[in-house]
């Protein structure tokens, strides 16, 4: 029997960025906000120490800062006529746990998708025509338009301290920057990062071919830095330990590094740690939420009531817990009905491996430190001739020269031995890569549901999802690292090769852990789980955030957009429902 | 409010014959409220709060070299605070440093500076202590050694170094001077840490805020206008900037320093700090100049070099810091001060800096306790203290194995 613990303004399942951001806010709305984490407390002194953050067999190896299989997972297969298994170790993505979320962990690859990207079903069709999207092609409109969202982008930009270089400042294209993205109301708050020499070679080869390179923007601090909450940075120092780690060095924007310094002395926020949140409770009606219930690691269980309820914790999780809280009804992938766990979407991500004769010293590196082209993002060139949909960016990062996972060797090097020695020497500081991150679209046969056999440590069905590359994807990533693949050879390797994904997606090798969609927003409560501001079309009291509300997944990191999302949402929260609290969108 | 009849005319019995004193006397909210600012301006809760404990009810080990002494509760508890005290009473533990019961008081409590006061300042304090929730905490008697267990030597004590009086303006000297002195002379008692002791725990007037050992491995720094190890180098804004939000350009304040400006300093006025910086940029540098040290063995010099590259550059820099962020090491007074003890005791423990309204982040230095030996830290701060135009003298791995240990022991 759960213990009923005294009633809160707002309760927040996970303590991420989402949840970090909403604290914030809605503590200067006057509520009282209590956060709930399935996983510890850790900040940067003493958790991320320089003395001992640079363990890459620790963390990027045996992953110390991400959730554990043996406690929570889910099953997986790639289409409906298998039966899913349970992933028993982390592989293609890497759901964090903690406070700070993936926030901590991540390399700080912060951008804004195309204002295309926000009206992808309108655009492709008056541009290409309505027969140019599949049939079983589900991308939709997300009921939210760049526009209205760049105000949002801005603030969680200046709270991060982004390093970058504008390339459209309120409609006028700069020299230097990304002439494709939305027009921005100001620069990025700090200038770019300091280039690696592998950088310079690909924005000198990607010039060459006609395209058109630009700094990257980078939640990685080119300089001292004080965001507008008062928390202090420090400049970023190259250490080359961004993916997977915390930063030491306060330079890498996460929610210790820029809010949590604030949000921790407010009187009005409380967290507390190692709370698993199964069930979000529903009243009598069904259409308001009344609490949650969790369990702690002692195994005691509890239910904490709350005015307003946001899911804030990772995207399969979120939706996990609206299936079995039974939440919107659970998407039918026979009869195309239903929207809980439909038009879950991932991304396809290929690299050409280079091999130059320069020394790049690759250890000095930065999670953002990268040169990029968009040319071939969203709907950036025309599709017409291509027959797909989508793009990615193409981009060469100099992220690190971790000794175990980041060595490449030419092809047809031994795997082991002698050989593979003299390689791994001959190639360590003349190596580099460039990578393509390729949008995914979604479909009616990639979704999320829960498994009929397997079920977690609380006796809960596990999360089952069916996924796999479409010939969309396949057909647009080959386009992508074509494009890639003249950069580098215009950067006048020694020799290169391309490595891209072909066939059945697998869950095995890691991919990205930008895991989007099952919660999706939009304007028809037919189509979508949230409206417009991230409320739940179904129960009015409560929100959810992050990805799993993307429609469809565009060909760019998610953190920026999630960030701006969640300013939107918190912003119609404090400014809209606290008003009159009730649907804001009338279905 | 609703309440039932019988609550009601509880309540209205609790403020006709329950009354906290508050309501006594001619107090005002201007003098309660002057009397909270110069609580905080005398750091009380330093000594008198215990961690997470309730304000003011005392309990906290204060540490002397001689034993440690319990700061008393003084929260208005009739038994066991200074609920009974008059205003003569607490005026005479202020001034003269002897309590109700006609004890003398140890000067672990400041009363040789708090005898500064003036007797309004005083009563403004009594005034705003008598509005605290009163707390029943019985602390503990102090730990001391005979002779000094026998409250009969402390006349003996006072006799020798405690004279009584209230601050006097000194002429010729801008009012904003004359109040600088005062509150660094009287409740800041920052000579208590600052100024050096002989071996009964006075301090030496002729060497009044020359940097002193503040106990705990603590090296409380020189306040005078030396150039080496003192405040010459800082402007009167660097000043406000350190006490107002615990670090400016040049450096940041780490253990005790750091909890005096999180309790203390950050809370005083911008007018009071600026006058405290005036008085202190007018202390001379001492006339004795600094001893001419042996250039430390270049071997250590070397070795230094390359830990501090590999430890300390990524956020220090090539000692130049980074301007706000990280403290400046290059000319810095701890870094050279006389004592190299809060050199050591941030390598070894980390460092964090004060949480201020103004600079909320708290940033943090990790401590290097298991990552470095004592010959390596050694090693690294002789460098650090003898690098890009520093000079101090070197250091010894036995030092830092005795501030090492003195930390495991519990200090600091």
């Amino acid at each position: 029997m759960a213990k009923k613990l005294p009633s809160t303004d707002v309760v927040l399942v996970g303590f991420g960025w989402t949840a970090s951001i909403l604290a914030h806010e809605l503590t200067e709305a006057g509520l009282q906000v209590l956060a709930l984490e399935r996983g510890g407390f850790r900040d940067t002194v003493p958790d991320f120490a320089t003395t001992y953050i640079q363990d890459e067999l620790r963390y990027a190896v045996r992953h110390e800062l991400f959730e554990e299989p043996a406690r929570e997972t889910m099953t997986f297969r790639n289409s409906m006529d298998q039966v899913a298994l349970p992933m028993r170790h982390l592989g293609s993505f890497m759901p964090a746990a903690g406070v700070g979320g993936a926030g901590v962990h991540w390399n700080g690859q912060t951008w804004r998708f195309l204002p295309s990207d926000f009206m992808i079903r309108t655009h492709i069709e008056q541009r290409y025509g309505k027969n140019f999207i599949p049939e079983d092609m589900t991308i939709q409109d997300w009921g939210v338009t760049y526009d209205e969202l760049e105000p949002y982008y801005d603030k969680f930009e200046y709270l991060c301290g982004i390093s970058g270089q504008a390339g459209n400042l309120q409609g006028k294209i700069q020299a230097g920057g990304n002439p494709f993205e939305g027009p921005r109301r100001r620069d990025y708050p700090l200038p770019p990062l300091k280039r690696s020499y592998a950088t310079a070679k690909f924005e000198q080869a990607a010039k060459e071919v006609g395209f058109d390179p630009f700094p990257c923007p980078a939640a990685n601090t080119s300089k001292p830095y004080k965001n507008p909450l008062g928390v202090q940075m420090g400049e970023c120092t190259y250490c080359g330990y961004c993916e997977w780690f915390g930063c030491g060095n306060y330079s890498k924007a996460s929610p210790q590094t820029t809010i949590l310094p604030v949000l921790l002395k407010k009187d009005s926020f409380s967290y507390r740690t190692g709370c698993d949140v199964t069930r979000v409770n529903l009243d009598g009606s069904g259409k308001l939420a009344r609490s949650v219930t969790y369990i702690d690691r002692q195994g005691k269980e509890y239910e904490q009531p709350a005015d307003l309820i946001i899911l804030c914790a990772f995207a399969q999780h979120n939706v996990h817990l609206l299936l079995v809280s039974g939440i919107g009804k659970p998407y039918d992938p026979a009869s195309g009905e239903g929207v809980v766990g439909r038009n879950y979407a991932y991304q396809i991500t290929s690299s050409v491996k280079v091999f130059l004769d320069d020394i790049l010293n690759p250890f000095m590196g930065a999670g953002a430190l990268g040169q990029g082209v968009d040319n071939f993002n969203g709907d950036n060139f025309d599709h017409g001739p291509h027959g797909f949909i989508g793009g990615g960016y193409i981009a060469l990062w100099t992220t690190g020269g971790r000794p175990i996972l980041q060595t490449q060797v030419p092809k047809d090097t031994p795997k082991w031995g002698g050989g593979w020695k003299k390689a791994m020497a001959e190639n360590y500081l003349t190596s580099t890569e460039i990578a393509t991150h390729g949008s995914v679209m979604s479909y009616r046969n990639s979704y999320l549901d829960l498994d009929p056999t397997y079920r977690d440590v609380y006796g809960n069905p596990l999360l089952r999802l069916t996924f796999d590359f479409h010939d969309n994807e396949h057909k647009m990533s080959r386009f992508i690292t074509g494009k890639a693949a003249q950069i580098a050879q215009a950067m006048k390797p020694r020799s290169w090769y391309p490595d891209q994904r072909s066939g059945h997606y697998s869950i095995v090798p890691y991919q990205t852990t930008h895991n989007t969609g099952g919660a999706v927003m939009g304007n028809d409560p037919k189509t979508s789980v949230v409206n417009r501001y991230l409320q739940s079309w179904d129960v009015s009291n409560l929100f959810v955030m992050g990805a799993s509300v993307f429609p469809q997944n565009a060909g760019y990191n998610p953190t920026g957009t999630v960030g701006a999302l969640t300013y939107w949402a918190a912003d119609a929260i404090r400014n809209k429902y606290l008003k009159n609290r009730g649907p804001l969108v009338r279905a | 409010m609703h309440l039932p009849p019988l609550l009601l005319l509880a309540a209205a019995a609790s403020t006709l014959f329950i009354a906290p004193p508050v309501s006594a006397g001619d107090t005002s909210y201007s003098q309660i409220a002057r009397g909270r600012y110069l609580v905080h301006a005398g750091d009380c809760a330093a000594c008198h709060t215990v961690d997470g404990g309730q304000p003011f009810a005392g309990g906290r080990a204060v540490p002397t070299p001689f034993g440690k002494i319990y700061a008393p509760n003084i929260t208005p508890d009739s038994e066991t605070g200074i609920g009974k005290w008059s205003d003569d009473d607490f005026y005479k533990a202020m001034h003269y440093g002897i309590d109700r019961d006609g004890e003398h008081l140890y000067p672990a409590f400041p009363y040789p500076w708090f005898t500064r006061l003036s007797h309004d300042d005083v009563s403004a304090i009594k005034a705003y202590l008598d509005t605290l929730k009163p707390v029943r905490n019985t602390t503990r008697p102090p730990q001391l050694p005979w002779p000094m267990s026998w409250r009969g030597s402390l006349a003996v004590w006072n006799k020798l170094y405690f004279q009584p009086g209230a601050f006097q303006p000194q002429a010729g000297k801008s009012a904003e001077w004359n109040r600088g002195a005062y509150l660094v002379q009287g409740a800041g008692h920052c000579a208590a840490c600052h100024t050096p002791k002989n071996f009964l725990g006075a301090t030496q007037a002729k060497q009044s805020l020359q940097g002193s050992d503040a106990g705990e491995h603590w090296y409380a720094p020189d306040l005078t206008g030396d150039l080496r190890d003192g405040l010459g180098h800082w402007s009167q804004a660097d000043i406000v900037e350190y006490l107002k939000t615990g670090s400016n350009a040049k450096t940041a304040a780490a253990g005790q320093m750091a909890e005096v400006i999180e309790r203390s300093t950050q809370h005083l006025s911008d007018y009071d700090l600026k006058a405290i910086a005036t008085y202190l940029k007018d202390m001379p540098a001492p006339a004795s100049a600094h001893e001419q040290e042996s250039r430390p063995d270049q071997q250590v010099m070397n070795n230094g070099a390359g830990i501090y590259l590999d430890n300390c550059a990524a956020c220090h820099m090539d000692g130049s810091g980074q301007p706000g962020v990280f403290p400046e090491l290059k000319g810095s007074a701890t870094v050279q001060a006389e004592q190299p003890d809060t050199l050591i005791h941030v390598v070894l423990a980390g460092a964090k800096k004060p949480e201020t309204e103004g600079k909320p982040t708290g940033l943090q230095m990790p401590s290097f306790r298991d990552k470095l030996d004592d010959a390596q830290i050694a090693a690294v701060v002789t460098y650090v203290r003898n690098a890009w135009g520093n000079r101090a003298a070197g250091v010894s791995a036995d030092k830092v194995a005795e501030v090492r240990k003195g930390l495991r022991n519990g200090g600091g």
